[in-house]
């Protein structure tokens, strides 16, 4: 287990105030002037030398991005953006960062850019999280009172930090639909090229982080970029906020270093499964866009991006959605169905039409209303909608329903067949409607 | 995508409190000149708050009107984020998470709460003290089943303590935020034997105790420097 001394989030619960004072005795904004001092190049090639990647679910090497971003142009004043959007359904680690650790995220925010010589940042805090939003506030506000940020700050580098927030999109989650949204517009994601290192927020360069990426980058610094990439397997390294819901005894946030095995991060912080560990049915491993991997699979899997990847899933934010064997598995799937159908912005038609129509069949289907071959029909219009829109979401809504049909098969032709068995009074309809 | 259409009976007029006018002009000068309709968001979300949480076609007009923006495109911005509601909602709107984190720890149950004592959702109860809506993941997994009342989280529900709350509620009576079975967080439950337990992580004694590793490696970068020259 990863010793309380080498946790970064050392105030994940709440326990202690989320104040300045507090935060600077547990370590906060302790000699950032010294780092900032050692150049904006040391600290681009420490964080790269870290080998943190991102940690809002993609998993680019943060450093590498922070070095894309171009030389300043007066002209064209370069934007750091904070996706503080955590809307993934499982995901509820940024909330706790910003109500309980902001100043790791404002301080995080200075460094990263001073690295990228940004003299403004933004935080985008999705919308529901109102009191979330005003704890990062008084955060900023406390920066500004104690001169470690604004524009004449003691770190000698002119900064001003403002936080922003949404209405409830989890669209704007995905980078350019949130700078979209940042600019006063609807959420919908733009065409890549030009990437937002070249056009970003008001066509200016900018780079978006994840809040946990951006909270760490501190303690990495000031700790060195071989205490952090200690941790996890190659590749795969250092410590990582992961969130466990669903059928286990003591659901909980908890830091934990990567690579660490399913059984151990259930078993020391989460109370076991409910029901013992022959109950386990199906894990989602990285938040509800990655595909599901059953319990045989899963038990002794370390709990990192390769080795999720092996298994056609992904650690996407590391949400653990953990189910039982009591879990109507084609209804949780279909469930998540209907809220990529919600939240589909209507830009790009596979998602948009793709995301309803998938629905649709899967909801029949929980029920058995359906027809066996409809099971590979339905696969195959997932994959017709994966790869064939502007962002991930069409790609996100695909691949919980092509998990299932990989793991579970069995399961939805055998209420197939129990639908077809019994007598019903409307008839067995075929395919789309 | 759902429908969102605003509401047919609309007031006559709407305008921003001073306060909040004083608030709108802090908000609109946080971005940079000519960039104004950044700040449409959150002027919505102030008029939905003035206005007993939901957002009217003259408030559009009028935040338009400040912005310098055209009505259509705000009106495009309140149809398109879920959380503007276009017509009049309970006292206590009551938002509950029904995304598979939380359906699998009872969110079914608590709904059939909210059908029995409220009613359909997007219904005002008669009292107007109620109204409910499902919504997508609010983001507090580790705390399923939960909803969100007003602005409020309240999570860790059973049917038996979110029936507590709404009595508790409708009758004026204080409540206990956050979650409803006694945790501060999302800290794991009963705590002991976990994690941040280690009282040296907050005595101030971590302050400075990776100085001396950073300024040797300076030194060691400097003598390296210096060697090559």
């Amino acid at each position: 287990m990863l010793a309380d001394r080498d946790r970064i989030f050392t105030n994940l619960y709440g326990f202690h105030s989320p104040g300045l004072k507090a935060a600077q005795m547990r370590g906060a904004w302790d000699g950032t002037k010294a780092l900032i001092d050692r150049g904006k190049d040391w600290i681009i090639s420490e964080m790269k030398a870290s080998g943190l990647r991102g940690r809002g679910g993609a998993g680019f090497p943060t450093g590498l991005k922070w070095s894309f971003m171009p030389k300043p142009d007066p002209a064209r004043p370069s934007y750091l953006v904070v996706n503080a959007d955590e809307s993934e359904p499982g995901t509820c680690k940024d909330r706790e960062i910003m109500r309980n650790d902001p100043h790791l995220l404002v301080e995080g925010c200075m460094i990263a850019s001073f690295a990228m010589g940004a003299h403004a940042c933004y935080i985008y805090v999705r919308g529901e999280y109102i009191h979330e939003r005003e704890r990062l506030q008084a955060a900023v506000d406390e920066a500004y009172e104690a001169k470690l940020i604004g524009k004449d700050n003691v770190h000698g580098w002119p900064f001003d930090l403002y936080v922003h927030h949404g209405a409830g999109a989890y669209i704007c989650g995905e980078e350019t639909a949130l700078l979209e949204s940042l600019e006063g517009k609807k959420g919908m994601p733009r065409m890549k090229p030009p990437f937002p290192a070249n056009m970003g927020l008001y066509g200016c360069p900018t780079t978006v982080n994840n809040v946990e990426s951006i909270a760490v980058a501190p303690t990495i610094l000031r700790r060195g970029a071989g205490w952090f990439s200690s941790f996890g397997n190659p590749n795969n390294v250092g410590t990582k906020l992961f969130c466990v819901s669903g059928h286990v005894n003591k659901p909980c946030n908890v830091e934990e270093a990567m690579s660490i095995p399913f059984r151990e991060l259930i078993d020391k912080h989460c109370g076991g499964i409910r029901g013992g560990w022959d109950n386990l049915l199906a894990v989602i491993p990285g938040g509800s866009s990655v595909r599901c991997v059953p319990a045989d699979q899963i038990i002794d899997c370390p709990m990192d991006f390769d080795s999720l990847s092996k298994l056609k899933s992904g650690l996407g934010t590391a949400a653990v959605i953990v189910m039982d064997k009591s879990t109507d598995i084609v209804k949780a799937i279909a469930r998540l169905s209907y809220f990529y159908k919600h939240e589909s912005c209507g830009q790009c038609t596979p998602c948009r039409e793709g995301t309803g129509w998938m629905y649709r069949v899967i909801t029949r289907m929980v029920e058995g209303r359906a027809q066996k071959r409809e099971i590979d029909m339905l696969l195959e219009v997932s994959k017709q909608i994966e790869g064939h829109t502007i962002c991930a979401l069409g790609d996100a809504a695909a691949w919980p329903i092509q998990g299932l049909i990989t793991h579970f098969r069995g399961e939805i032709e055998k209420r197939i067949d129990q639908y077809a068995a019994n007598p019903h009074s409307d008839p067995v309809r075929i395919a789309a409607e | 995508m759902t429908v969102r259409r605003l509401a047919e009976k609309q007031p006559p007029s709407f305008e921003f409190t001073p306060e909040n006018q004083t608030w709108a002009e802090k908000e609109i000068a946080k971005y940079p000149p000519g960039r104004q309709a950044s700040a449409v968001i959150p002027l919505l979300w102030r008029a939905q708050a003035q206005n007993d949480y939901w957002v009217t076609k003259p408030a559009i007009e009028t935040i338009a009107g400040m912005l310098d923006m055209p009505f259509i495109r705000v009106l495009e911005i309140a149809t398109f984020y879920s959380m503007f509601n276009l017509e009049p909602v309970g006292k206590h709107f009551i938002q509950l998470c029904g995304t598979t984190p939380c359906a699998l720890r009872g969110a079914e149950d608590i709904k059939k709460v909210c059908a029995t004592r409220i009613g359909e959702q997007r219904h005002v109860s008669v009292d107007g003290k109620f109204s409910w809506l499902e919504v997508e993941c609010l983001g507090a997994c580790s705390n399923a089943p939960m909803v969100q009342i007003n602005d409020d989280y309240y999570e860790d529900l059973t049917p038996e303590n979110f029936n507590k709350l709404l009595d508790d509620l409708a009758a004026g009576r204080p409540v206990q935020k956050g979650s409803q079975v006694g945790r501060i967080s999302s800290e794991p439950e009963p705590r002991k034997g976990t994690t941040l337990e280690d009282a040296s992580l907050y005595d101030g004694s971590v302050v400075g105790s990776w100085r001396k590793r950073f300024d040797e490696s300076i030194a060691a970068a400097a003598s390296a420097a210096a060697e090559k020259k």
